[in-house]
């Protein structure tokens, strides 16, 4: 049997076992998706249910939420697999560590990540979103929330060894995400401005394109300093 | 005598001799560079006596930028070649780097009062410099957060490695958003080129925080290797 091959079974494997464990324990990866709505609706009961004023707020309150709900999934990607022993066994197969953080991400991200995106708009329609900036939100989210997911991987490995690495998680990892809230929400103003989301959902693509190249490594290389 | 430095034991018979002599440099340098700065150098015609406050506020922002990458330059050596002294510099060097953003900021707020009329804008050079501080945060946490101090100095290195391919984008990102959503933007030192007389007190002052900074985290790196001086023979004769 080839490496490459292996991988690739080890690949899908990874995925198909993340994803039923998600399944099994569905309330737990539904936490997230609560947390969004919660957040997106603490706004309207803070600042007022003015329509211009939410519908100025919407593209940032959305993301904002998709931001701090990605963040706090973010501490379960290892821990589990931790504390059962799961990792150390996943770090000490010949395959490359890169690829099992990849799979371990890739089914965190079909968990977590996609609800995130298929509630944006329901939300950007309660906050009186204008329907032309839907596909930018949506199109943004798609794009956004694997980055998220990927960075995020990087800082949960470097914490999974701590005792209390889940409030450190948002230390790390708010910063990286800046670009993610920016080029994200700047969409969104855009297309309810009228103007083209394109260059937005452009630099977006390219940070998504970047996060798969590295964040595995780098979340490898974490894994192997918290585990070792 | 290079590699007498990559040991513990060599590195710190090496800051002890040097830190006193660098932070003594700097304190002449700094004397020196303020007297040119407040006393010799000109009244600027549109900004008066405020704009003097640049003599810290510049090598500040300089030296923001250098102390990380300095930090995440420590943080590839002890990732590539685990070399401890590596760790312990990086380690030395994160808190000297902060406390140079964090002057930055503060100058900078203090400079912004009187001249644009408030303490702060979300302005994108602002914001890339708070959250460089953000980053320096998470690099000190996530550094004393670990029981072993070598593991944590080495997550801390993959964390600053991570900031360092972020710091760009975010700048960029940034930039762009700032353009996208704010009116006037402010530009300063916009003005033709800068005088001699200006320029020779200023790049005195980043010369003399850059001989700072070097002492200071060799300061630091004593007081680090004497916290753990035992791990560090143990490593030695490992």
């Amino acid at each position: 049997m080839s490496v490459e091959a292996s991988a690739g079974s080890a690949f899908a494997a990874l995925v198909r076992r993340d994803l039923l464990l998600a399944w099994r324990r569905r309330g737990d990866r539904l936490v997230p998706l609560a947390f969004f709505v919660m957040v997106a609706a603490l706004f309207p009961l803070g600042i007022g249910p003015e329509r211009a004023v939410l519908s100025g707020i919407a593209p940032g309150v959305v993301w904002a939420g998709a931001v701090l709900a990605t963040l706090l999934g973010m501490d379960a990607l290892f821990r589990s697999d931790l504390e059962d022993g799961t990792l150390e066994q996943l770090l000490l197969s010949p395959l490359p560590a890169p690829v099992l953080v990849l799979a371990k991400v890739l089914a965190h991200w079909l968990a977590t990540g996609l609800p995130l995106v298929l509630a944006g708009p329901v939300l950007g329609a309660a906050l009186h979103l204008p329907a032309a900036a839907q596909p930018a939100l949506v199109g943004g989210l798609l794009l956004g929330t694997p980055a998220l997911s990927l960075v995020g991987a990087v800082g949960a490995a470097l914490t999974v060894g701590l005792r209390r690495g889940g409030m450190l998680l948002p230390v790390l990892l708010l910063p990286l995400y800046v670009p993610v809230l920016a080029f994200g929400a700047g969409a969104v103003a855009a297309a309810a401005s009228g103007l083209s989301a394109a260059g937005h959902l452009y630099a977006l693509g390219a940070v998504l394109a970047l996060a798969v190249t590295l964040a595995p490594v780098g979340a490898a290389a974490g894994l192997r300093v918290s585990v070792a | 005598m290079v590699a007498h430095l990559l040991t513990p034991q060599g590195l710190d018979g090496f800051a002890a001799r040097w830190a006193p002599r660098l932070l003594w440099t700097a304190g002449l340098m700094i004397a020196a560079g303020l007297y040119g700065g407040l006393v010799l150098a000109p009244v600027d015609e549109e900004q008066g006596e405020a704009y003097r406050i640049i003599y810290v506020h510049v090598p500040a922002a300089w030296l923001s930028l250098y102390g990380y990458m300095a930090m995440a330059a420590a943080g590839a050596v002890a990732l590539i070649w685990r070399i401890r002294v590596a760790e312990v510099l990086l380690g030395a060097a994160a808190p000297v780097g902060a406390a140079f953003t964090a002057l930055a900021l503060a100058t900078g707020a203090i400079w912004g009062k009187p001249m644009w009329g408030t303490w702060w804008v979300w302005d994108a050079r602002l914001t890339s410099e708070l959250i460089l501080l953000f980053l320096y945060i998470g690099v000190m946490a996530l550094r004393s957060a670990a029981e072993d101090p070598r593991a944590g100095a080495r997550a801390a290195a993959i964390l600053a490695l991570a900031g360092v391919v972020n710091v760009p984008i975010i700048h960029f990102s940034v930039e762009w958003w700032n353009t996208l959503h704010q009116g006037p933007t402010v530009t300063r030192l916009a003005a033709p080129a800068i005088h001699p007389a200006m320029l020779v007190p200023l790049l005195l002052m980043a010369a003399a925080f850059m001989v700072y900074h070097a002492g200071a985290v060799l300061l630091r790196v004593r007081c680090l290797l004497a916290v753990e001086p035992a791990a560090a023979l143990a490593e030695e004769r490992a």
